[in-house]
Formats: C-alpha cells, sequence, structure tokens
C-alpha cells in the first residue's frame, strides 16, 4: 500500500492539493480566499498532468544532434495543454478578482455572508 | 469537398474578430455589427446544414491539415449544423428585440462592451458544437464562462455583482471538474481527439482494465457540464443569475449557453464513450433520478416565487430537468426527446425572459406580481408574447412544447418498466404545476385593475424591432410546433450519424 503511494507520490500531492483548493473554495466566507483555494485547485490539476507527460530518463522535446528518434523524447502535449490551462486559469483569475474589487468599493468588506446581508437588505428597501 | 465546409472555421475566426473590433467602437456600430454575425452565422450553418443532409454524411474538417492522431478537428454533422443554426438565429433575434432593456440598465459608455461579449458568445458556442477535441472544448467552455459572465455583471449594481461572483464561482467548479475529467482520459488513452478516444475507450471497456478511471472520468466530465448548466441539487444559482441580470442576458444565459454545453455533453456521451459504454456504467439512471428531481424541485421553486424574472428562471431549472432526464432514459428515443427539448427551451426562454423584463419596466420597474397588475394593458405586445410563450412552457397542442412532452412520452412507453411510471408521473405533475404559475402569472397581467404604479402605455409602434423579433420567435414556435414530424425524422438520423 505504502509503496504504491511512494510510487504515485506525486499524483498524491496533487490529488491532496485539488481537495485542499476545492475545501477552500467552498467553506471559506472570505471572497480572496475562495480565489486562492480555486487557483491551488487549478495548479493541482495542472501538476498531475504534467507528472503524467513526463518519463525518467528522456530528454526534453527539442531536437539536438540531429536526433530524431520520438523514442528519445517526452512527449511533448500534456506541457502545451498545461500553458493553455495556466493562461485560462489567469484569465479567469483576473475577472473574478475585478468582480471582488467591485464588491469590496460597495461594501467595504470581503466576507460573501455579509455582504449577502447587505444585498438582502438593499433588495427589501427596494421593494 | 464544397466550400461551405469551411464556414464553421470562418465564423468561429469572424467572431472572435468582430469581438476584438466591438471594443473599440461606438454602441450602434458594435450592435450593428453583432447583428450582422450572428444573422450570417444562422444563414451560414443553415447553408451548411442543407448540404451535410444532401451529401448524407458527416464532414471532418482538419484544421492547418494535420491528420489525426496530432490535429485539430471540426465535426461537421446535422445535428451540429441545424443546432449552430438554430442558436445563432436564436442570438439574433434575442439582440434584434433585446435593445430596450439594455438602454436603461447599462452606463452609455459601456454599451459596447456587452455586444463585444455577446460576439465572444456566438464564437464559443460555434466552438462547443462543432469542436471534435476535448481540450478545445475546455478552452471554449471556459471563454464562454467569461463571456456570459460578462453580460451578466454588466449591469452595475450590488445584487448582480454577488450574482457574477457566485455563478463564476459554481461556474469554475464545474470546469475544475470537466478539466480533471479530460485529464484521466487523457492519462489513460492518450488521446483528445473524440474519434480516436472513442476507439480506445471501446478497447479498454472491452478488455475490462481501468474500470474505475474510466467511470470517474465519465462521472467528472458530466458533473463539470452538468454544474454548468444548473441540473438539479446545482440549479440553486440560477434564480439569482438569471433574476438579477438584464433580461436580454437572462435569455441569452438560460437559453443558449446552458444548451451549448448540454451539447457538448451530448456529443462526448456519443462521441467519446459510446452509448453502449455510457449506458452500461449506470451514470444514466443519476442522470435520469437527478432530471425528474430537477423538474419537480424547479417546478415547486418557481410556484413559491413572487418575483416574476426569479420565476421564470426556477422555470429554466425545470426544463433543464427535462433534457437530463431524457438523456437517461433511452440512447434513441430519450436522446430524440432531449435534442427537441433543448431547441424548445431555446426557442422559448429567450423571448419570456424578454417579454417579463418589458412587462416590468411598463409598471415602473415592478417585479412582484402584486405590482405586475394590469402590465398585459399597459405594454399589449409584451403580455401577448409573454402569454404566447408561456403557453409553449406549459405544453398546449401547436406549441413546440407539446410536441416535446409528446415525444417524452413517447420515449416513457418505450422505455423500461421501471422508468416509465415515474416519467409519465413527473410528466403530468409538472404539467399541472407549470400550468399553475403560469396561469397565476397570465391572470395578473390581465387583470382589470391596473396597479398605481404603471407608467405609459405602450404603443407597438415605439417598439417595432421588439414586435419583429417576438412575431419571429412566435412564428417559427409555430411552424416547428405544427410541422414537427420531417424536423424531428431529422433530429432521428443525426442521432444514427453522430
Amino acid at each position: 500500500m505504502l509503496s504504491i503511494l511512494w510510487n504515485n507520490r506525486i499524483q498524491v500531492v496533487a490529488v491532496v492539493l485539488f481537495a485542499v483548493g476545492l475545501t477552500t473554495l467552498l467553506l471559506h466566507k472570505n471572497l480572496l480566499k475562495k480565489i486562492i483555494g480555486l487557483n491551488i485547485m487549478d495548479t493541482a490539476s495542472y501538476l498531475f498532468l504534467t507528472s503524467l507527460g513526463f518519463i525518467e530518463g528522456r530528454l526534453s522535446p527539442i531536437v539536438s544532434g540531429g536526433n530524431t528518434d520520438p523514442a528519445l523524447y517526452v512527449n511533448p502535449l500534456p506541457a502545451g495543454l498545461v500553458l493553455t490551462g495556466i493562461v485560462v486559469s489567469v484569465s479567469v483569475t483576473a475577472v473574478i478578482l475585478a468582480l471582488s474589487m467591485r464588491l469590496y468599493r460597495r461594501y467595504r468588506t470581503l466576507n460573501l455572508d455579509e455582504i449577502y446581508r447587505m444585498v438582502h437588505r438593499e433588495q427589501e428597501e427596494e421593494d | 469537398m464544397s466550400f461551405c465546409v469551411n464556414f464553421p472555421l470562418f465564423l468561429i475566426v469572424l467572431s472572435l474578430l468582430f469581438s476584438v473590433i466591438s471594443s473599440v467602437l461606438h454602441k450602434k456600430a458594435a450592435r450593428v455589427l453583432s447583428l450582422v454575425l450572428s444573422g450570417l452565422s444562422a444563414a451560414a450553418n443553415f447553408v451548411l446544414f442543407l448540404y451535410v443532409m444532401k451529401s448524407g454524411e458527416n464532414v471532418t474538417y482538419l484544421m492547418g491539415h494535420f491528420p489525426h492522431p496530432w490535429g485539430n478537428e471540426l465535426r461537421i454533422g446535422l445535428l451540429e449544423a441545424l443546432f449552430s443554426a438554430a442558436f445563432s438565429l436564436i442570438l439574433f433575434l434575442t439582440l434584434l428585440g433585446g435593445k430596450a432593456p439594455l438602454l436603461t440598465r447599462v452606463e452609455e459608455r459601456k454599451g459596447q462592451f456587452y455586444y463585444c461579449m455577446c460576439d465572444l458568445i456566438q464564437a464559443s458556442l460555434l466552438s462547443l458544437v462543432y469542436t471534435n477535441d476535448l481540450f478545445t472544448g475546455y478552452v471554449f467552455i471556459e471563454i464562454c464562462t467569461i463571456a456570459s459572465c460578462g453580460i451578466l455583471m454588466i449591469r452595475e449594481n450590488g445584487k448582480t455583482i454577488l450574482a457574477s461572483v457566485r455563478y463564476m464561482i459554481f461556474s469554475l467548479i464545474g470546469s475544475g471538474l470537466f478539466l480533471l475529467g479530460v485529464i484521466l482520459l487523457y492519462d489513460i488513452t492518450g488521446h483528445l481527439l473524440m474519434p480516436n478516444l472513442k476507439e480506445s475507450v471501446r478497447e479498454i471497456a472491452a478488455c475490462g482494465s481501468y474500470r474505475l478511471p474510466l467511470l470517474a472520468s465519465m462521472s467528472l466530465i458530466i458533473i463539470g457540464l452538468s454544474v454548468k448548466s444548473g441540473l438539479c441539487p446545482f440549479h440553486l444559482w440560477m434564480a439569482d443569475t438569471y433574476g438579477a441580470a438584464i433580461p436580454t442576458s437572462s435569455g441569452i444565459l438560460s437559453g443558449l449557453i446552458s444548451k451549448g454545453y448540454i451539447f457538448l455533453l451530448i456529443k462526448i456521451i456519443f462521441d467519446v464513450f459510446g452509448t453502449e459504454v455510457f449506458y452500461a456504467s449506470g451514470v444514466h439512471n443519476v442522470l435520469y433520478a437527478l432530471g425528474a428531481l430537477g423538474i419537480i424541485a424547479g417546478s415547486v421553486a418557481a410556484m413559491r416565487e413572487n418575483n416574476i424574472l426569479r420565476m421564470s428562471a426556477y422555470s429554466s431549472a425545470a426544463q433543464i430537468g427535462y433534457i437530463y432526464m431524457g438523456l437517461g432514459l433511452s440512447p434513441v428515443l430519450g436522446m430524440e426527446a432531449s435534442l427537441f427539448h433543448i431547441l424548445v427551451h431555446a426557442f422559448t426562454k429567450p423571448p419570456l425572459f424578454l417579454a417579463a423584463g418589458l412587462l416590468s419596466d411598463s409598471m415602473g420597474g415592478a417585479k412582484k406580481f402584486r405590482n405586475l397588475q394590469g402590465a398585459g394593458y399597459v405594454n399589449p405586445a409584451a403580455g401577448a408574447a409573454f402569454s404566447f410563450e408561456a403557453f409553449s412552457m406549459i405544453g398546449l397542442p401547436l406549441t413546440m412544447g407539446f410536441i416535446s412532452k409528446y415525444l417524452f412520452g413517447i420515449a416513457a412507453f418505450e422505455s423500461t418498466h421501471h422508468k416509465m411510471i415515474p416519467t409519465l408521473l413527473v410528466l403530468a405533475v409538472s404539467t399541472v404545476l407549470n400550468t399553475l404559475y403560469f396561469a397565476r402569472t397570465i391572470l395578473r397581467i390581465y387583470n382589470r385593475e391596473i396597479s398605481p404604479n404603471h407608467g405609459e402605455k405602450v404603443t407597438v409602434r415605439s417598439e417595432k424591432l421588439y414586435l419583429l423579433s417576438a412575431l419571429a420567435f412566435v412564428l417559427l414556435n409555430l411552424f416547428f410546433g405544427t410541422a414537427a414530424k420531417p424536423f424531428i425524422d431529422i433530429l432521428a438520423e443525426g442521432i444514427a450519424h453522430f
């Protein structure tokens, strides 16, 4: 059992990180902590994907010395996917941070429960 | 091979280009650009649909002419072309008729950004429908999330910002799970293109290895997409989101964007896992149960609501439930009913939201039922449109809603014993509930005692574009509701060729 965990240690770490990220995202009331949780979750999936794409003993996929035998190199696709994924998560984080700034300017807090209460009160005054 | 197979790629690139250009244009020019884009896309996809129907086979479009398993592909089939044409047409009509709610609710200097987001939505919907590559699907899911958050938060008040944050968090959990599922699948198969994936998945399922990772990846992808489209336990964000947004945005969000995700899910079920593996895994039973639960939960929540926009939002949750129930029911007839219901909801919800928004505007922005009394007399066009679309939601004969309920009924009779009775029961109960809450609304807006907060009476002449779009929606609905048979045959043929 322990040897299985040890052999797949990177994947185990990725799963633990994903769980940490998801619980932070779901359980924290503070919006910034939620966003950090989200980023940890994303990073965990990138770690998982990168670790799958790496084969020990092989070279990075840049042809050197005229050696074109594909068995010498690792597959470049997972790394490419991770890069795309990072770009996506950066832009998503930017959008949600911009939203948090707007919320903070309006309500002077990032605690979602308090914001919810204030929005609710505004709503009642409107009706 | 005909020239028209290039249309999807051209349209996707054109939409991305237009969205960049729109951001620096004046609001009016950006609006014209968006309308031209969605109209063009509807026409081009319709031509493509005719071409595919005539040739009778799917076209795989290689981008950059790299053959699989290396290249990125689009797949152009009967259903893809049909649904893209329908989605583009609906976007066109919604934008055409949805100008008035934008004028009062969006700041003057931000008007062009709304259309910039709409162009992005057009691009991502086309890509979600046409793509043959799972990772491209993921990227456009995220683009779609950002664009839909944009059309949601453009109205700046506390309620919408909070709703956007909530929508964003749910969406990101959904796409995170989807990504994890795709990675797991890539891990066990080594492919991202759907035809290769299907082959490998079939081999893996046949030899019985990797059973758990396969099931896990299937569940993750399905949970991810159902969180994003708002299946039952995840439907709670819907009311806040659709209720707070500009009615035009609510229509686009509930009518089109959730449908884009569901279409991708159906494509994944057919083209990645294959119906045999999917229906042998038992996941469809979970979808069936959650769908049925969603129908009842959504209808009951809509009954209890006394805000017209939130009521329509909860009714969306029920309609999404129908689609998932059909997916879980059976691979052919159930799927047919689901696909038809995607179109029903897409053709019905946007005009319903638009009409509800206009009714509320004509009563000085009131959304509660007691303040909407008599709104149908203050704005006759919106009142009539709301009533008609409500009839289609209930499923009165001659409307599209009737045909989809009929198809669900047929699918229920043909399915296994233990699903037949519950399905029919759910259909009956939900129709009664639908009738109750829509009838209550219609009776309110046509009450002779007009509530005192009403604005000026809206004349037909002042809203020509809205009238045009509402009329087009009504006529299309009647057309598909009466001449449904050839249309259902096309859906069946599309499923057979998927």
